[in-house]
């Protein structure tokens, strides 16, 4: 049942996805992924489970691995994206 | 530790996953317009923020001292990455973000697998909705962690000119189909496939990481530079379908709807891009588009000869001085030479006198998505300015002058003529339309596609020939004394 209920989700959201990106200009479309890549760095709270609850020593150093993967996808891509968008918000004259 | 939460009620956990979702989302609708765009990516930051702390807090929690240590390490390389880089570096730090991401999913499926094995046994642990879910994870993943590794390589220069070696295709397709008979391997768990025995370490997975590790470099290395932005376009999308996959395997809403929004996000861009080129994503990955052939240029020697007029900076300030609009059209040749800010204070040096100036920015130009905009923007141009190709496109026609800088196929009115050209159908910038083009370039040398073009022997194009900034920079000195 959890599978229909995922799958429900991930089918909305990609709808979701279309109707909200295609209203992106071009201007920003660099942002758009550096943005959004930070966003994919979701998988962190994945590893955060594995790193803090790992059964084994095997997953937790897979799970050390992912989150440190993981956190600098996160904080780096929100990072690049905020020093890139701080350049677009001026108008003409600023 | 035990869960600092956990005394809370059980829906408790999603709830706040549902509102990270909804930050998410929110974040994304204030980036359709420049001016609410920081705002957006901080809503997006705080709903990450906001589903990472209660993920920490809820769940118990056995090595603290790992996980925080992990988290301080990323924090700290992620932080100086970003600080850093210069803009001109954006591209492959981008790339190399994206593929952290694929990595951690990667890595995240395959020990919550080990896991379950260890906890239930191999039969009982693991679901087909589980292996699958993980055969995908693992797959994209791993492509996405290895093809940005390669694509960051590329674009920092590491190895910059395609490879490209007898039987390409074959071995990306063989290397797909192996990838297909691990993952198989893993879903069906059946016995039949000898070694790939799913076994405590759960080894098909592992086999499979290895395999479509081979596949990401294989798909990337032979990429050459003006088809990067397709190439980060569509690793941005399989970052965040990594991530949905992910989702999938540990049952977990929020992974889910903000994978999906990446990935589709990244289709989105990959589809706006291949367009932007007329070509498919199949073209793209699979086609021997401008290889050895893009180098040599030999059949376009002759079309120049004798046709082509150059220019001096004296003389393009002369036809700036009584233009009444002007319209700037950069190429990657001005990200090669950080001409941004030249170009930048030659169009307010303009506009201080009454001049139009807009920019004319094609879709592909440059190494990304959008790149042109971030080197401008930076140069402090407005973003009214910055214009796409659909809106210049009519207006070249009432243009006294078009400066053309770093720029060559997006140029080239053999798109609309020649039938067999390799960029034939390519929507391309009309700049010959306008009064008078001054094209900045180097030399006559061709462009990514290796063809030649007729723009530069037209009887309205005047060629100036020199390194995009030190050209800039030229006509900036030269407006100044002529207009203290």
């Amino acid at each position: 049942m959890a599978f229909i209920e995922n799958l429900t989700l991930f089918i909305l959201a990609g709808f979701l996805g279309y109707e909200l990106i295609t209203k992106i200009p071009a201007t920003l479309h660099t942002p758009l992924i550096s943005s959004t890549n930070a966003i994919s760095g979701i998988t962190l709270i994945g590893s955060v489970l594995v790193a803090g609850s790992g059964q084994s020593t095997l997953t937790t150093v897979l799970g050390f691995l992912a989150v440190v993967l993981a956190t600098v996808n996160v904080v780096g891509g929100y990072l690049v994206s905020h020093k890139m968008l701080r350049n677009f918000g001026r108008r003409r004259g600023d | 530790m035990i869960g600092l939460v956990s005394g809370l009620p059980p829906d408790t956990l999603s709830f706040v996953y549902l509102v990270s979702g909804i930050l998410f989302i929110l974040g994304l609708r204030k980036l359709t317009h420049p001016r609410t765009a920081k705002q957006g990516n901080l809503i997006s930051a705080a709903g990450m923020a906001l589903a990472v702390g209660v993920t920490v807090l809820w769940f118990e929690i056995l090595s603290p001292l790992i996980l925080v240590t992990a988290l301080l390490v990323g924090t700290g390389i992620g932080t100086w990455l970003a600080l850093s880089i210069e803009t001109t570096d954006m591209p492959q730090l981008v790339g190399l973000f994206n593929g952290f991401g694929g990595g951690a999913s990667a890595l995240v499926a395959g020990a919550e697998l080990v896991d379950r094995v260890g906890a239930a046994g191999p039969t009982s642990g693991l679901t087909g909705t589980v292996t699958g879910a993980a055969a995908v994870t693992g797959l994209v993943g791993a492509v996405t962690f290895c093809g940005s590794l390669v694509a960051a390589g590329k674009l920092h220069g590491v190895f910059e000119d395609p490879i490209r070696y007898p039987g390409e295709n074959g071995a990306k397709v063989g290397t797909l189909l192996l990838a297909v008979v691990v993952g198989l391997a893993l879903v069906t768990q059946s016995t039949l496939f000898g070694l790939l025995d799913v076994g405590a370490w759960v080894t098909p997975y592992w086999v499979l990481l290895a395999v479509a590790s081979l596949l990401g470099v294989l798909l990337v290395i032979p990429i050459g530079g003006a088809d990067m932005p397709v190439v980060i376009a569509l690793l941005n999308a399989c970052s965040g379908l990594a991530a949905a996959s992910t989702g999938f395997v540990l049952n977990n809403s929020v992974l889910i709807i903000a994978g999906t929004l990446v990935g589709a996000s990244g289709i989105i861009l990959t589809v706006i891009m291949c367009r932007s080129m007329n070509r498919s994503l199949r073209n793209v990955l699979f086609s021997k588009y401008g290889g050895p052939r893009g180098t040599t240029g030999e059949d376009g020697a002759d079309i120049y000869e004798g046709n082509v007029m150059t220019t001096s900076p004296e003389e393009v300030v002369m036809l700036l001085e009584t233009a009444r609009r002007v319209v700037i059209v950069p190429g990657y040749g001005m990200a090669v030479g950080q001409a941004q800010h030249a170009v930048a204070e030659l169009a307010r040096l303009l506009e201080g006198d009454g001049i139009e100036v807009a920019f004319g920015i094609h879709p592909v130009a440059g190494r990304m998505p959008g790149h042109m905009n971030v080197l401008l923007a930076e140069a402090n141009v407005p973003y009214e300015q910055l214009e796409a190709l659909s809106d210049i496109n009519p207006a070249f026609s009432q243009t006294d002058l078009v400066l053309v800088t770093g720029a060559n196929d997006v140029v080239n009115p053999t798109a609309y003529s020649g039938e067999d050209s390799p960029i034939a159908g390519m929507p391309v910038l009309n700049v010959w339309e306008a009064e008078t083009v001054v094209v900045n370039k180097r030399s006559l040398s061709p462009g990514y596609a290796g063809i030649s073009n007729p723009l530069f022997t037209k009887d309205n194009t005047l060629m100036l020939f020199g390194d995009a900034r030190e050209s800039m920079q030229a006509l900036v000195n030269e407006y100044k004394q002529t207009h203290p």
